[in-house]
Order: structure tokens, then C-alpha cells, then sequence
């Protein structure tokens, strides 16, 4: 039979992440640094909560939002942790991870030829995500001489009459760059002066080293026009309770609602309750975790350099981004070659877009042991390009 | 960084200077100098290392005592305290608030052994009015590690 399908959901490429899980899978023996979660189990009381809401029998479906009382502790978290006020009736919606907060916003903000800023390298899914929406993608090569930080002069450079959105993701997946209050109020300028909306993926936002995370919604005049996407996942270990959500003006959150209301009904229950204990007694968890990775991240990044690969500091996340250049591989090449000689598994950086291209994605969500072990290995390898 | 560095090592004794001065940040003769005047100010008193023994061919039982006294006159209790905790057989021991005096938890390699510890020892001794012992049957997490938990990572081996 010809199955003659969706033209935009044909076209959209095979993730290259994908590609790459299959080849590791085959590998019994290898040590993966490729995973983008976190290593921790979800915070006992957290689970607990779950396992109690379904003991009481809460299995039904939720008001489509998400509880109220749910709504009521993220507003009240926003507030706390960043300085933002959001209306929880009208201004929070609860998503299913904050993958789905990424596709409503775009759906909510595009009309078919829209072209939308993507800095790159980046989470994988924005880019399809502006093409099922009928978007244009077009991505901003980030660069490391700064940092992987976006400036207002690269805004500048792809911002065009058609130019309607920028996604910022900071702190970023996969370099580990942040965006401090400085670099925001530049681009902030930028946006404002062509009048575009923000879609502020801050899901890392808990995991900054060294100063406190900054949301670009706290600054003059970008409130009103960005929808922050956030959730559970990272932050207290929470990523297959599928517990995302998005705070944003009336306008964006209550369209977004529609959408969501007949593509998914509402959020798991039994996460929405677990969410609720997190947002309330969660804030030791997540201090608990992020002194354990930045541990690790001092370990890591300082094992890149005394193998002799640059690795710039990255700020936030749990992820390095060290630059393989000089072994005179693609990033493809030397994350197969590594696999193959020393069974460790990292991610190409071209995985998240081709100025990932020099550069190699490297997790450190994982134990000391398992760390010390790859790094052990990765040295062994690049005894080969001293 | 005294924080951090006592919370590295009490999770893992095993780290030596040069990982905890990595992973803190810090100079690793400044870690080494801080690890050396923890000692000496007794905030460091030991390393030690779990050991689950029901995994092992080797005897060994945990009973948990508490024992009521009688606190002596310009002493208080730090004088009993002492001719108990001497006692090799006694871990660890805790003055306590509430319906009795110390927790003592004593260890020997069988339940006669350690019965004779309190009925020879503890039970005799003045100012001892009484004891209560209760055996562990098992031990299911000690220290903060759950024993016996075999933690496997369950995460698919690449994710974005």
C-alpha cells in the first residue's frame, strides 16, 4: 500500500541523537557520558506523594490547566526563585514535560512563513517543532569565542521583516552556557526594537554554578511578550513523571490551553500531586543535587583540559562541551572512533545542530566512579593526537 | 569551603586531595592543610567503612539497649556515661531525652555473647537501674546507604 502522508511531518529529518543510541545500544560494555538526565532517583517524598495520591484513588482526570493548587505552588515558586509574577488562574499552564510547553507556544505564536531565531547548538526538538507548526526555522550559529552566549549583533545579523520569535534556551543544552543579567539586557534591546515574541526555555534554571539564574521575563518590556517553558525534570530529578509548564501572559497561556486541552486533556495526575510536594518541599533536593554536579563539574572539566582538549567552563546544566578539533575528526567521527576503542559513549555535537560541528557533548550526570572510569578512557584515547 | 569538604568525605572517605581539590575548586595544599586542622580539632575523628556483615559467611549481631541510671551528684550522667562507653563491645552511645537515659548499641558475634556483655557488665554496674535489649534482626539502611540496594542505571544510554 502507498501511505501518502503529511508532507511536513515527512520531511522532518531522523533525530541524530537517534541515529547515534542505536550504535551505543549495541555496545554492552560501554560506559555512556551521552544521557540528558539526571543520574538521582526523584526525591523520596516526592514519590511518596505520588504513591499516596494513587492509594486515595486520585486517578482522574484534572482541570485542564493542571490543579489549581498546583498552579497556585509553581506562581508561588516563580515568585520566590526568580522575581516573577504570574496569575495562577489565567497566566500558568501545566504541560506534559516541557517538551509539550515548546510546541504549544510555537503553535500559539506562528502563522504558516513565520521564521523563528534559534540559536544553535540546541535541544533537538525546536527546530521540528517550528516546521509542525508551519514556522520557519532559522538558526543562529553560536560562538565559542563567546561563550556560546547569543549577542544583540548575531540577532542583528538573521533578524529579517518575517522575523516573528526567538527561542532562547539558557542555560543551554548541550554547551552548558548561561546568559547573565548583562548579556540579556543587549539582546533584550534587539527584541524589543523588532518587536519580537520570546520563548524562554529555562528547564535548567535550577542548575546554574556560581550565580543565581536570570529569567529574560524579568526585564523591562519582556514579560508581556515571552512564555517561559519550565518543569520538573532536571531540576529535582523528575523527567519520566512528564511534568512540565509555561508561564506567560493571559494571551499566549490561554490559547495554548485550547491546543492543549484537545491534544492532551490535562497532565498525569498522579505527577501533578508528586509536583506539588516538589514545588513546596523540594528546594533542599535541588540544592542537595546541584552541589553534587558541580563536584562533578569541576572534576570534568579540569580532566578535558589535562587530556588536552579545550573545554570552555559552562555555567550551568550538566553537560560539557569540550572542542575536538584538533584530533582532526568530525564530531561524528571521534564520538564513533571513542565508542569503538574505548567503549565510552559521548554525544556528537552535531546532534544539536551543525555548529555543534568541533565539539563533543558530554554529560556528567553520573557517578564519580563512572566519571573517573571515562575520563581514565578519553585520556587513554587522545594519547593517540599528543 | 570547611561545608563542602566535610560533606565530600563524609559520603566518600576514600577521596584523596587531589579529586576533592578538583571537585571543590580549591588549591589542593589549602584542601590538605583544612583536612589536617579538621583532625586536629577533632571535628574529623575517624574514617570509616560500611560494611554490610549479612552478606558475609562471618557471626555478627547488633542489639540496641537503653538503659536507665541514676545520675551522680556534681557529675550528672558524664561519669556513668564513661564506665559504660569504655566497654569495647559498645559502638556507639547516646545520652537521650525521653523514657530512659543512653541508647547503647553493642555488637558481638552471638545473641549469648551479647547477653552475657549486659547481664556480666552493664546490668551490675552501680548506678545502672535498668536495661532493655533489643536485637536487630536486619539492617536495612545504615549511615544514609540503603544496604543490599543494587542500583542499576535504568536511563536509556543516550538521550538528547
Amino acid at each position: 500500500m502507498k501511505y501518502n502522508l503529511s508532507t511536513i511531518a515527512s520531511a522532518i529529518p531522523p533525530s541524530g541523537i537517534r541515529k547515534f543510541f542505536d550504535i551505543v545500544t549495541e555496545m554492552e560494555n560501554a560506559i555512556s557520558l551521552g544521557v540528558g538526565e539526571p543520574d538521582f532517583d526523584t526525591p523520596w517524598h516526592i514519590r511518596e506523594e505520588g504513591i499516596y495520591s494513587l492509594e486515595k484513588g486520585r486517578t482522574f482526570y484534572t482541570s485542564n490547566a493542571g490543579m489549581l493548587e498546583l498552579r497556585e505552588a509553581i506562581s508561588k515558586y516563580m515568585l520566590r526563585r526568580f522575581k516573577l509574577e504570574y496569575n495562577p488562574a489565567t497566566e500558568i499552564l501545566v504541560t506534559v514535560g516541557g517538551s509539550e510547553g515548546i510546541d504549544l507556544a510555537l503553535r500559539t505564536m506562528l502563522n504558516p512563513g513565520d521564521e523563528v531565531l534559534i540559536p544553535e547548538p540546541s535541544f533537538v526538538s525546536y527546530n521540528p517543532c517550528v516546521s509542525l507548526a508551519g514556522g520557519k526555522p532559522i538558526t543562529i550559529p553560536l560562538q565559542a569565542k563567546n561563550d556560546f552566549r547569543l549577542t544583540a549583533e548575531e540577532i542583528e545579523h538573521y533578524v529579517t521583516d518575517k522575523t516573528k520569535v526567538i527561542i532562547l534556551s539558557f542555560p543551554n543544552n548541550p554547551t552548558g552556557a548561561i546568559m547573565d543579567r548583562d548579556d540579556l539586557e543587549a539582546i533584550a534591546k534587539v527584541i524589543l526594537k523588532h518587536d519580537l515574541y520570546v520563548i524562554s526555555d529555562e528547564i535548567y534554571a535550577e542548575l546554574t554554578y556560581g550565580s543565581e539564574h536570570v529569567s529574560i521575563a524579568t526585564l523591562e518590556g519582556m514579560k508581556e511578550r515571552t512564555v517561559i517553558i519550565n518543569g520538573y525534570s532536571k531540576a529535582y530529578a523528575m523527567t519520566g513523571w512528564r511534568m512540565g509548564y509555561t508561564a506567560g501572559p493571559a494571551e499566549f497561556t490561554q490559547t495554548m490551553m485550547r491546543i492543549h486541552q484537545y491534544a492532551i486533556m490535562c497532565s498525569p495526575t498522579t505527577s501533578q500531586y508528586a509536583a506539588i510536594e516538589a514545588s513546596r518541599n523540594g528546594d533542599e533536593d535541588v540544592a542537595m543535587m546541584k552541589r553534587a554536579y558541580n563536584q562533578r563539574r569541576h572534576f570534568v572539566v579540569d580532566a578535558f583540559r589535562s587530556v588536552g582538549l579545550d573545554c570552555f567552563e559552562p555555567l550551568g546544566a550538566f553537560y560539557v562541551f569540550p572542542c575536538i578539533e584538533k584530533t582532526g575528526l568530525t564530531s561524528m567521527e571521534f564520538a564513533n572512533k571513542l565508542l569503538k576503542e574505548q567503549e565510552v559513549a559521548v554525544v556528537p555535537g552535531t546532534a544539536f545542530g551543525d555548529s555543534g560541528e568541533g565539539y563533543i557533548r558530554v554529560s556528567y550526570a553520573y557517578s564519580m566512579e563512572t566519571l573517573k572510569l571515562a575520563l581514565e578512557r578519553i585520556g587513554k584515547f587522545m594519547e593517540q593526537y599528543q | 569551603m570547611r561545608e563542602e569538604l566535610l560533606e565530600a568525605i563524609q559520603l566518600n572517605s576514600k577521596l584523596n586531595t587531589t579529586d576533592l581539590a578538583v571537585m571543590i575548586g580549591a588549591n589542593e595544599a589549602d584542601i590538605a592543610k583544612e583536612i589536617s586542622a579538621m583532625t586536629k580539632e577533632k571535628i574529623i575523628c575517624g574514617y570509616h567503612t560500611l560494611i554490610n556483615w549479612d552478606n558475609t559467611h562471618f557471626e555478627k549481631v547488633t542489639a540496641l539497649i537503653e538503659v536507665k541510671v541514676t545520675p551522680q551528684r556534681g557529675q550528672g550522667f558524664d561519669k556513668i556515661a564513661e564506665r559504660i562507653y569504655r566497654f569495647k563491645e559498645v559502638k556507639n552511645f547516646y545520652l537521650m531525652s525521653g523514657g530512659f537515659d543512653f541508647t547503647v548499641l553493642v555488637e558481638g558475634k552471638s545473641m549469648r555473647e551479647v547477653a552475657l556483655f549486659v547481664g556480666q557488665y552493664l546490668a551490675p554496674l552501680e548506678g545502672v537501674l535498668s536495661t532493655a535489649t533489643h536485637f536487630v534482626l536486619k539492617k536495612y539502611k545504615d549511615f544514609g546507604i540503603i544496604l543490599g540496594d543494587e542500583k542499576k542505571d535504568e536511563r536509556m544510554v543516550v538521550t538528547p
